[in-house]
């Protein structure tokens, strides 16, 4: 872009305002936005999370009403899309590190899918043992 | 706004609290929220999962697991605004907004967790 020279008397230099469902446009725009909002449902998992803590601290009876709630049909949706957005969000900052971070070997770049890998592998164990602690019965 | 200086620091929050919600989770979100609801697996008893939670190592990693993330959504909501609806004079109140409210959510896990 060329800076254009300014003069005493030139009134503002006309631009065009984006719309603001700019993203709305391509694909790659949508992609990014639905990866932005993924944060979205980050902060949704936080915030059940801390009702659901509070519910642990307020007794069995108020932990059976947060259990029933989390039951109802549209808790279910929502929890369902909001797992889908945590996918997205997964996938895409996993695959996000290669580019951050090139790694190279023998002085050929490693391909990306190889350095993505690893991140899949400790996403499976910690999923695994977590799934342990929570679920095990004794 | 003007560019805030500290922003490399609000930036090391976001990546941070991106790793924690990338690896972590997915696992908590189906097991609590799709998977236990829908009757797939069985409800763990509810003195079970106290009694984790009481762990002092359970109770560490469940604090990070609130506070970092939410950072991470305050950086990345943050700019959508900016960036989605273009409001520039609404940018002070969208900050205040996002990292106040990752901020009382922290100290919400926080106040929670010891109380156990």
């Amino acid at each position: 872009m060329t800076m254009q020279p300014s003069t005493e008397f030139h009134p503002r230099w006309y631009r065009t305002r984006v719309s603001t469902y700019w993203w709305m446009g391509s694909w790659r725009y949508l992609k990014f936005i639905l990866r932005e909002l993924s944060s979205v449902a980050v902060a949704w998992f936080v915030v059940m999370t801390l009702f659901q803590l509070r519910a642990l601290l307020n007794g069995p009876d108020a932990y059976a009403r947060f259990t029933h709630r989390l039951q109802s049909p549209w808790m279910i949706a929502l929890n369902v899309i909001a797992f889908c957005f945590l996918l997205l969000h997964t996938i895409t900052w996993f695959n996000l590190a290669p580019r951050a971070m090139p790694v190279r070997f023998g002085g050929k770049r490693v391909p990306e899918f190889l350095v993505a890998a690893p991140n899949y592998g400790l996403w499976v164990v910690a999923s695994a043992g977590i799934a342990w602690f929570v679920l095990r019965t004794s | 706004m003007s560019k805030p200086s500290n922003e490399g620091f609000f930036w090391l929050l976001f990546s941070a609290g991106g790793v924690v919600a990338a690896v972590f989770i997915p696992i908590h979100l189906f097991l609590f929220g799709v998977a236990i609801p829908l009757g797939w697996i069985s409800q763990p008893s509810y003195e079970h999962l106290l009694a984790l939670v009481q762990s002092p190592l359970a109770r560490v990693y469940l604090f990070v697991l609130c506070s970092l993330p939410l950072f991470h959504w305050a950086h990345r909501f943050r700019f959508t605004l900016y960036d989605g609806l273009q409001v520039k004079h609404l940018n002070e109140v969208i900050f205040a907004f996002c990292y106040g409210g990752a901020l009382l959510g922290t100290l919400f896990s926080g106040y929670l967790l010891m109380s156990m």
